[in-house]
């Protein structure tokens, strides 16, 4: 499938992995039934947590907003369905600390009704790129990638760049997951429409939608949608089979030939990348006002009973999703949100699916027993040979792992993408991603406390600067009395309000000898007339 | 032998005129030494170290008056920070100034406040908001945790709490020291299943 004529470029390192995909693809995306309750952490993306709009006790609708965005990269948070707010308050987390944090949790009412919504469907042609961004930002849409990162940031790249290309991420490239390959197989038209509005809101003038070529199914529906569409300025590409072309940089440069540079942005070579899904709800977003409250998620793994794609509220436990997919098998062995290269394990099955959530593997005992014991590194080097950001993995395993901060970054650390492929070859299984990952906390753990001190610095400075004037101020003052004590024996009273007094008084003295000089003249006036 | 005797002195006469006017032209004021280590100090502000303050200490340490184990809240990190930049040996943390403990918070309980204001006197980052009669509060983001303000307090009302670890300062800890769920935990799985 796709488009042949298109010259297709090769990233550095990746790997062929088993992809596990058909597992999953048997069985249609199917809705889950209602929860019984639904928890909805407060902080779902990247950025700060959103301010609460409702209490415990209310009334909500389906789409009603629950808490507001704080900060530009942050999105609102909506309730799923119409119910109940039962409580506020700290919950598990889907995180890899297993700690708490604050959530609303809403008992459904069964009755699923929606708030009121602008009712008219707007032509997408009749929108402003501004217009477009402000729904997307109300409708609370975050890349549903995996990252989370807020839509409408990504749709606002900045008047001096340019945008002539969207990349559309369609290349589901971790093991397991395919929540993308059914949304494109059953929702193309929806996938479509969402990219025109994106290539709209960004001015590109072209869509480059990268679809792995061992899922054909999906590039042929969406080359239909795109024929039904009369889409002339978009293409569907096969792209090869290879961890990680789904990461954003790596497609680009497989779609594009050109390399997004370190610390800069896809939109610093005009390009900005969108995953298939996150266009899907664009889509909803800004042509039927709906707010993100559900998403697609992926069962898999081996230890549960049966692997396949739901539709689910944001918000539903996990628990939920496994159960519906026939429970945990007996050989179960370890729960993970996300896929078995990126994902992070849960420590309880009860913590709520979140916007982020793509996939749910549950792993049995003989797909983690290879992980068991970490061995000394043996400088084998197959690590640097798979790295897709070229970095070099065994440096900065042991930098990271003497706690040297400063060298790890000399070795480009935050150009690590964590794709896991370094930890996937070691043939001395050292889980390489979880040091690095150390190494990057540490350090933006150390620059907030560095800012920190600074401001501590600069507030006991301007504190001390501050008593030192006040002092300064209150001996001028006292020098000042001492010295008008001082003239009060020696010299007459300067007092400027005596002062004043004395001059009125002889004002006043001047004016009557005046009168009676005047009255003088008059009546020798009157005398001589 | 003359010619070259003179061409020395006359070189070392020019390279002293050079570092001489350069000495004055491009004189720093402040000893960077002291900058350094200021910069690597908490600035809690405390003075456990037995100065008056970070920075005061810090030119105790530049002038070789003090020790670097001498700076509680900063702990193991900033002794190996100091070592590391003054090129000296690290120790341990000198007992005698006290021990390491977990960041605290000042919080006032509100309810037992008289307004005697004499803790906003005392806080060396101006984090306490208040006025003479009138409740006081603490700028938790703005509070070092020097723990001054506790002394003259009349009526003992500030606590210090330790700062809870939020998702935002957590961080990923070395591996091997966590535990997964179902792993080991079989039983409970299949009561799920």
């Amino acid at each position: 499938m796709g488009d042949t004529r298109h010259n297709l470029h090769r990233f550095f390192g990746g790997l062929v992995l088993d992809g596990h995909k058909s597992e999953s693809t048997t069985l249609p995306i199917t809705r889950l039934p209602m929860p019984d309750r639904l928890i909805l952490p407060l902080r779902e993306h990247i950025g700060e947590e959103d301010k609460l709009v409702v209490g415990p006790g209310d009334a909500v609708l389906k789409g009603q907003v629950l808490a507001q965005a704080t900060d530009y990269v942050s999105a609102p948070l909506h309730a799923p369905t119409s119910g109940s707010v039962i409580d506020i308050g700290d919950y598990p987390v889907p995180h890899p600390s297993g700690l708490n944090a604050p959530c609303v949790v809403i008992q459904p009412d069964g009755d699923d009704r929606w708030i009121e919504l602008p009712s008219q469907e707007t032509s997408v042609e009749a929108l402003t790129p501004e217009e477009i961004r402000r729904r997307v930002r109300r409708a609370g849409v975050v890349g549903l990638g995996g990252a989370a990162f807020p839509t409408a940031v990504k749709l606002n790249p900045g008047p001096n760049k340019p945008i002539h290309t969207l990349v559309l991420n369609g290349a589901e490239c971790e093991p397991y997951i395919t929540c993308d390959q059914m949304l494109m197989r059953e929702r193309a038209t929806e996938v479509v429409a969402g990219m025109r509005i994106l290539m709209r809101a960004l001015g590109a003038q072209q869509a480059l939608i990268g679809v792995e070529d061992n899922n054909p199914s999906s590039a042929q529906a969406l080359e239909q949608a795109l024929a039904d569409a009369g889409e002339r300025d978009a293409r569907v590409v096969s792209v090869p089979t290879r961890y990680p072309t789904g990461g954003e940089r790596q497609l680009i440069k497989v779609l594009t030939g050109k390399e997004v540079p370190a610390n800069g942005l896809p939109a610093n070579i005009g390009i900005v990348c969108q995953n298939v899904a996150t266009a899907a709800a664009v889509y909803h977003a800004v042509v039927k006002h709906f707010p993100l409250v559900s998403r697609v998620i992926t069962v898999a793994g081996a230890g549960v009973g049966q692997p396949r794609n739901l539709e689910v509220l944001l918000g539903t436990p996990v628990a939920d999703l496994i159960e519906f997919c026939g429970g945990y098998k007996a050989d179960a062995s370890r729960l993970l949100m996300g896929g078995p290269m990126m994902g992070f394990s849960l420590g309880t099955d009860q913590v709520p699916v979140i916007k982020a959530t793509n996939c749910l593997l549950v792993q049995n005992r003989s797909e983690i027993a290879s992980e068991n014991g970490e061995l000394p590194c043996i400088r084998c080097g197959e690590c640097a040979k798979v790295c897709p950001a070229q970095l070099l993995p065994q440096q900065l395993y042991w930098y990271a792992r003497a706690r040297d901060l400063e060298k790890v970054q000399d070795y480009n650390l935050f150009d690590c993408i964590e794709c896991g492929c370094c930890a996937h070859v070691c043939p001395a299984h050292i889980p390489l991603v979880q040091y690095y990952r150390y190494a990057k906390t540490e350090i933006w753990a150390m620059e907030k406390e560095r800012r920190k001190s600074d401001l501590a610095r600069r507030r006991h400075e301007a504190r001390q600067l501050r008593i030192e004037q006040e002092k300064a101020e209150r001996e001028e003052r006292m020098r000042r009395k001492k010295e008008a004590l001082g003239r009060v024996g020696a010299a007459e009273p300067e007092d400027p309000k005596k002062a004043a007094i004395a001059a009125a008084v002889e004002r006043a003295k001047a004016k009557a000898a005046a009168r009676k000089a005047g009255i003088n003249i008059n009546s020798e006036q009157d005398g001589g007339a | 032998m003359l010619s070259a005797v003179l061409a020395l002195s006359l070189l070392a006469g020019f390279f002293g005129l050079v570092l001489g006017y350069s000495a004055q032209r491009f004189r720093v004021e402040a000893d960077p030494v002291v900058d350094q280590v200021d910069a690597l100090l908490p600035q809690t502000q405390c003075g456990q170290c037995g100065f008056a303050g970070c920075r005061p200490y810090a030119e105790a340490i530049a002038s070789g008056e003090a020790d670097i184990n001498q700076c509680p809240p900063g702990g193991e990190a900033t002794i190996v920070a100091l070592a590391d930049l003054l090129g000296r040996d690290p120790k341990p943390l000198s007992e005698e100034h006290g021990e390491e403990k977990p960041k605290m918070v000042a919080v006032i309980r509100e309810n037992e406040c008289i307004g005697c204001t004499k803790c906003i006197q005392a806080c060396p980052v101006d984090a306490i908001l208040g006025a003479a009669k009138q409740m006081h509060t603490v700028i938790a983001d703005e509070c070092t945790g020097c723990e001054l303000c506790l002394p003259p307090c009349p009526v003992d009302c500030i606590d210090m709490v330790v700062v809870e670890t939020g998702l935002s300062e957590w961080r990923w800890p070395l591996p091997h020291s966590k535990d997964d769920f179902l792993r080991g935990e079989q039983a409970t799985t299949d009561e799920a299943a």
